[in-house]
């Protein structure tokens, strides 16, 4: 059970730069996301962590004890593989097992190790069949199973769940969420769903391109992206961007798109030019009083509630409202905005322009 | 009436196909099967013509292949005691009594432990070399590993007079450690760019799990990856070992006697008291076996080898 610190991570491979500078905090026993795109370096991040690639610079500290340069074998930490990596030649319990050999630990003690661990795990009844023939959840439930027998410091998951069915997908991340809350061990987990990122993490680092864009906990990330990239990424559907050219000046609480002024939260910082107005589909309401309207292009009927699609004077915009209300393609319709939810972003370098509203997160990430 | 299939062929294309690989078969074990009846005839039927396909069976081939006789005159065959073996018999009915054996016995004694042992040391440095090919940054590596192919693009006769003035030199002709070298360093180009191919076929990520299982490099390869690699060695261990039993060239070149191989050996029998085909075809037929009993019990791991790759599981 450890504290991991990263800092000032950077790995280049050749001329390319997987992971640029990137630092953030993982507190013991927490369920930590590494977020991103594919190619963001999020994996390399976790390797770099796990020790199977050597940092070109910076700084690991697993329980206080910097790692960087270590063999993974040092670092006293658990792998799970994104294709569970299981020893082919081995049985579930040898597989499981496997681990506690290499420390020289006494057979019957092993033995009582394996036990308990597929005990825990439900696959007390598979203990001695060839790994090649089980499910993919079966093998999944090993992988854990030979990561969790060890006891380490920290788990290491690379996309642990991605070569499961969707269906049973649902089932293993509720069961390895379960699993964690159990053991409360630190565990540092790689995915590109930003579902899945949400629903189990207790932070969330979102990368891209190598570098961290935010850190934080999941409902932070949703409600106030530090970037256009962030905003785009999670959420599904995501943030709405209405692009306008106009100006903020420090401490105003309106912005005006298109001639019609909409309330925002209390800007902190000033910025002109290209701007971009941000907003969740959840938070678009359709009321025709509203000035500001637009034609409906599309509808998806999602049973609960039904996502309009939207064009507006400022671009193209998705609503999620109320099942009940009653709506038509090519009807117009008046657009109103919950003001508390709006970021601004400039568009030329992507970042969240500062206000009352998401200082608190941004100032910390 | 069953329906059409588009996989199961039917019984009249199974019959054709069968038809086809048992011809095909056929010729191909002509010769095999000419060796084998032949070592179990007089030398009389060996060379009678036309060939006899129905013959009385005789061991002389054999007792000639593993003796060395003398010619006896009638008058001095009866002057001898009743023959005290089966073998002397054999002998005795041919007009001739063993002095002793002959060397075909140890020469087939040098084809196994140079065979056997080229075979030994050219999987044993080609499954480290491929791995590190397959896993390592290694400077230059293409060029590297073509450079190793380059070795075997010439016929092996081109080389084998400097060989041969090596050897001299450092005092390894006719030797088996100088022949055991010779056919190592020929079968590393195959062995190292067959097992690179299998190693390559090995994901990664076993040895990444071993290596935070806790286990050093050198373990997570002969713990993790050579198991895996089972396959790949047990073929190419096969194709090694039938190039180094069957080398004639070189053996014929550098081998004159302590270390001279049976292929070179073979041909001499012929030369003992006239054409004594039996015992060159019982020559032939023993030294077959080491290789058929090695592919054998290797086979499963040979056909699986030959298609490894192919299916992705």
């Amino acid at each position: 059970m450890a504290q991991i610190i990263i800092k000032n991570l950077r790995k280049d491979f050749g001329d390319f730069t997987a992971v640029k500078a990137s630092s953030f905090t993982i507190e013991d026993g927490e369920f930590f996301m590494l977020l991103g795109p594919s190619g963001c370096g999020k994996t390399t991040t976790l390797r770099m962590i796990a020790g199977l690639e050597l940092p070109t610079s910076g700084e690991i500290f697993i329980d206080g004890e910097e790692v960087s340069q270590k063999r993974a074998s040092q670092r006293d930490i658990a792998f799970v593989f994104q294709m569970f990596a299981l020893y082919p030649h081995m049985n579930v319990r040898q597989n499981i097992s496997y681990p506690l050999k290499s420390q020289g630990m006494p057979r019957a003690q092993i033995k009582a190790k394996v036990a308990e661990v597929a005990k825990i795990l439900g696959i007390e009844d598979i203990l001695s069949k060839p790994v090649g023939g089980l499910s993919g959840g079966d093998r999944q439930r090993v992988a854990l199973g030979r990561a969790i027998v060890r006891e380490p410091k920290a788990f290491m998951m690379d996309e642990p769940l991605g070569a499961l069915d969707a269906e049973f997908r649902e089932h293993m991340s509720e069961e390895l969420r379960a699993l964690h809350d159990r053991m409360g061990a630190t565990t540092v987990y790689v995915t590109h769903d930003q579902l899945e990122a949400m629903q189990m993490g207790d932070k969330i680092v979102v990368m891209n391109h190598g570098s961290v864009e935010q850190f934080g906990v999941p409902q932070q990330i949703y409600d106030w992206p530090a970037s256009l990239f962030v905003a785009d990424f999670i959420g599904s559907p995501p943030m709405n961007f209405l692009h306008f050219n106009g100006a903020v000046g420090e401490g105003d609480s309106k912005v005006s798109l298109s001639g019609q002024v909409f309330d925002i939260p209390q800007q902190l910082q000033a910025a002109s030019g290209d701007l971009v107005f941000g907003v969740r589909p959840e938070h678009v309401s359709l009321n025709d009083a509203s000035a500001y309207k637009g034609k409906v292009l599309a509808i998806e009927y999602l049973g609960t509630t039904q996502v309009i699609t939207i064009e507006s004077a400022n671009g193209v915009l998705k609503a999620r409202v109320a099942s009940a209300d009653m709506v038509e393609v090519g009807q117009q319709v008046g657009l109103v905005f919950n003001p508390r939810t709006i970021s601004l972003f400039d568009k030329s370098t992507g970042a969240a322009l500062l206000s009352d509203a998401n200082k608190g997160v941004l100032d910390h990430g | 009436m069953s329906g059409f299939s588009v996989t199961e062929p039917s019984q009249r294309q199974k019959w054709i196909a069968g038809l086809l690989v048992i011809t095909y078969a056929m010729v191909t074990l002509m010769p095999l099967l000419w060796i084998i009846a032949t070592g179990f005839k007089s030398p009389e039927d060996a060379i009678s013509y036309p060939p006899k396909v129905l013959f009385e069976p005789s061991l002389e081939g054999y007792v000639n292949l593993f003796s060395s006789r003398t010619r006896i005159t009638t008058g001095m065959q009866e002057s001898l005691q009743p023959a005290e073996t089966w073998y002397e018999q054999v002998a005795r009915d041919s007009g001739t009594i063993i002095v002793g054996p002959s060397r075909y016995g140890q020469r087939f004694l040098n084809s196994v432990v140079i065979g056997f042992g080229s075979t030994f040391l050219a999987i044993v440095f080609g499954t480290m070399a491929a791995y590190a090919f397959s896993r390592f940054k290694v400077p230059i590596k293409d060029d590297l590993l073509f450079f190793i192919l380059s070795t075997r693009m010439m016929p092996p006769i081109a080389v084998a007079i400097p060989i041969f003035l090596m050897f001299r030199q450092l005092g390894l002709n006719d030797t088996q450690l100088g022949m055991i070298l010779l056919y190592t360093a020929v079968n590393l180009s195959l062995s190292v760019w067959l097992l690179k191919g299998f190693i390559d076929e090995i994901p990664f990520e076993y040895e990444e799990a071993a290596l935070i299982d806790g286990y050093t490099r050198f373990q997570a390869f002969y713990k993790v990856v050579l198991p895996q690699a089972a396959t790949g060695i047990a073929s190419t261990a096969i194709f090694c070992l039938i190039f180094a039993w069957n080398e004639y060239a070189f053996a014929v070149l550098l081998t004159s006697g302590n270390a001279q191989t049976a292929p070179p050996f073979i041909p001499t029998i012929i030369g003992v008291g006239g054409q004594d085909w039996p015992a060159v075809a019982a020559g032939a037929t023993i030294f077959l076996i080491p290789v058929m009993i090695f592919t054998i019990l290797l086979r499963k791991h040979l056909l699986r080898g030959i298609t490894f790759g192919a299916v992705r599981k």
